[in-house]
């Protein structure tokens, strides 16, 4: 049943994703040259759709947050990697299928590589697993955690940066 | 729908919202919030276990990540199905391995593309595992927790991502 879920949800997502362009080497490099925020807009929103949604739940007792924790080395080091990758390749691990999917062969390419990198992660795990995944180990924390604010206090604020930061984008165009 | 508007590309903000409101579905429905990334790891599990078996039992990262069918591994398959149902009643599926922007700037080769590609997905991996997410796990369910890693982690993808896409393209 769970994997039915699984297969069902990812269909609607791919759905969203194709019928929003947002999958496509174009608009994810016209984000990451700052020219095309088209990307931006749509995880923007999902963000703060799924902020409110997420915690509402929480507060009514009918789900629980699934917070990774807070390792800065791994965190900084490998997201500044991943981020490399991600301007070489274009798509990123859940959209490069969905990008195949729509008739972009060299997604196919940028899988295969996806499932070199995670073996060649695989045997390099036990050396990070004792060094760099120790530096700035904090644990599971969140920012109303961290700030000592109640996140309906700090939702808010997010909700109303992310509206001015979209409205922005709007109005020069992007 | 006309011929014309049946390709036409959804708002970004109205399918970013029913985006975020089929993750909080998820997490209501199964508990499972949305990521990407573990799916390779336990893929490429798979793909080493047919080869030798016993190093991979005894592979601490694949002892952490099993290679099995979880609904993270269909929500991915299903990712990529959804895309080629959708681009295929829109009418905009196409068969092309040069993306426009691509081809512009480094030119029509494939060979050259899917080895960039090839590269791209492997360090983008790497990385990702690093972090512990990719742009699902830690840019979007993170980010909505209000978590600090996938608050840091997504900072980082981008800022990393604008370097490096500066670096190929220039400033032009």
């Amino acid at each position: 049943m769970e994997l039915l879920f699984g297969l069902i949800t990812g269909v609607l997502f791919g759905i969203l994703l194709q019928r929003a362009e947002v999958i496509r080497y174009d608009r994810q490099l016209g984000a990451l040259l700052l020219k095309d925020m088209t990307i931006v807009k749509f995880m923007l929103t999902t963000i703060l759709v799924g902020m409110v949604g997420v915690y509402l739940l929480v507060d009514l007792g009918l789900a629980k947050l699934a917070v990774k924790p807070l390792v800065l080395g791994g965190n900084v080091l490998g997201g500044l990697i991943f981020g490399a990758g991600w301007a070489l390749l274009g798509y990123c691990p859940g959209t490069a299928g969905a990008a195949l999917g729509e008739g972009r062969t060299d997604a196919l390419a940028g899988m295969a590589g996806m499932l070199l990198g995670a073996a060649l992660y695989a045997e390099a795990y036990p050396l990070f697993k004792t060094t760099v995944l120790t530096w700035g180990d904090f644990g599971p924390l969140t920012l109303p955690e961290l700030m000592g604010r109640h996140h309906w206090v700090l939702i808010p604020w997010f909700c109303v940066l992310g509206a001015l930061l979209l409205r922005w984008l709007h109005k020069r165009g992007l | 729908m006309s011929e014309a508007s049946r390709g036409k590309p959804w708002n970004p903000y109205v399918a970013g919202a029913l985006a975020g409101l089929l993750l909080v579905f998820s997490v209501w429905a199964t508990g499972k919030y949305f990521g990407a990334s573990t799916t390779y790891v336990r893929s490429a599990g798979f793909i080493e276990r047919a080869v030798s078996p016993e190093r991979v039992a005894a592979m601490p990262y694949f002892v952490k990540e099993a290679p099995k069918i979880d609904w993270q591994w269909l929500f991915v398959a299903g990712i990529a199905l959804g895309s080629l149902l959708a681009s295929a009643a829109s009418g905009t599926f196409r068969v092309q391995a040069v993306p426009d922007r691509y081809g512009a700037r480094f030119g029509p080769s494939v060979g050259r593309r899917f080895c960039v590609a090839f590269l791209g997905g492997a360090v983008a991996m790497f990385g990702a595992r690093l972090a512990d997410g990719c742009p699902s796990g830690h840019g979007l369910s993170g980010s909505l927790q209000l978590a600090a890693s996938g608050l840091v982690a997504l900072a980082c993808f981008f800022i990393g991502g604008v370097v490096v896409a500066r670096l190929l393209y220039g400033r032009a």
